[in-house]
């Protein structure tokens, strides 16, 4: 066994009990914990790829910006302190049978296709070809994000304005 | 490591989302949910990237790590007003516009 793929089933195992955790966690807080420790093995599953800089985006936007604002609504929002409220709905064994039955899907039909087992050598320098992609073949998508990005943001902060 | 195993951790970690987003009461928790799934496209997304050798997938990752950063700002947004005028975050408390 390769440290490549020793390192894999380390970080696979690091994801899917974080994941699982997100979902069954009793306590809204502990779930975003988990969340971030979920998060931050996607960033390894990304290093493991090559993908350095979207491991470095995934760990500043992810892991610093989405927890902080999730943590922030959590507070804000939180009213029942010491009041056993259930965190699950009447559906859970309909959703567990709907995900297990999609992931039965998914892994059937994967299973089928003849896949790549060998990664090929590494062709270009990933930051730079990723920055040449986004000013080159899609800088129209790009410009439209920025574009997006901003409205998303003034149309938070209006929404969370305090009332006057 | 073959792209299948990347492909069956993405696969695993979308189902665990689908089922947060599925059985989550509280709709922070839902939102967690949905970003659990949007974590496995992202992994599918730069997979398939590394072993075609292109970089367009990882482009496509930033747009969707963007996008996803954009939905939770304004998701949060959404339930703090939702907090502000009905005092609960309960996704089956708002019910409003049920027929």
């Amino acid at each position: 066994m390769t440290a490549e793929s020793l390192a894999f089933y380390g970080v696979s195992i690091v994801l899917t009990g974080s994941a699982l955790a997100v979902v069954l966690s009793k306590n809204l807080f502990h779930a975003v914990l988990w969340l971030a420790l979920t998060l931050t093995g996607t960033a390894g599953v990304f290093l493991l790829l090559d993908a350095e800089f979207l491991a470095a985006v995934q760990l500043l936007l992810y892991a610093g910006g989405i927890i902080t604002i999730v943590v922030f609504a959590i507070v804000v929002t939180e009213r029942l302190v010491g009041q056993r409220l259930s965190q699950t709905n009447r559906g859970v064994a309909a959703g567990a049978g709907v995900s297990l039955a999609l992931l039965g899907l998914v892994l059937s039909t994967i299973g089928d296709q003849p896949l790549a087992t060998i990664k090929p050598a590494m062709a270009f320098d990933v930051t730079r070809a990723i920055g040449e992609n986004v000013l080159g073949e899609f800088v129209l998508a790009f410009e439209l994000l920025a574009v997006l990005m901003l409205a998303a943001l003034v149309g938070a902060i209006y929404f969370a304005r305090p009332e006057d | 490591m073959g792209l299948q195993a990347y492909l069956t951790l993405a696969a695993a970690l979308f189902s665990i989302g689908l089922f947060g987003v599925t059985t989550r009461r509280n709709t922070i928790g839902i939102l967690l949910g949905i970003e659990l799934m949007l974590n496995a496209v992202n992994i599918n997304l730069v997979a398939f990237s590394r072993f075609h050798g292109s970089a367009t997938g990882m482009v496509f990752t930033v747009f969707a790590i963007c996008i996803t950063v954009a939905e939770a700002a304004m998701g949060l947004a959404i339930v703090i007003l939702l907090f502000r005028k009905r005092r609960t975050v309960q996704a089956d408390h708002l019910d409003l516009l049920r027929g």
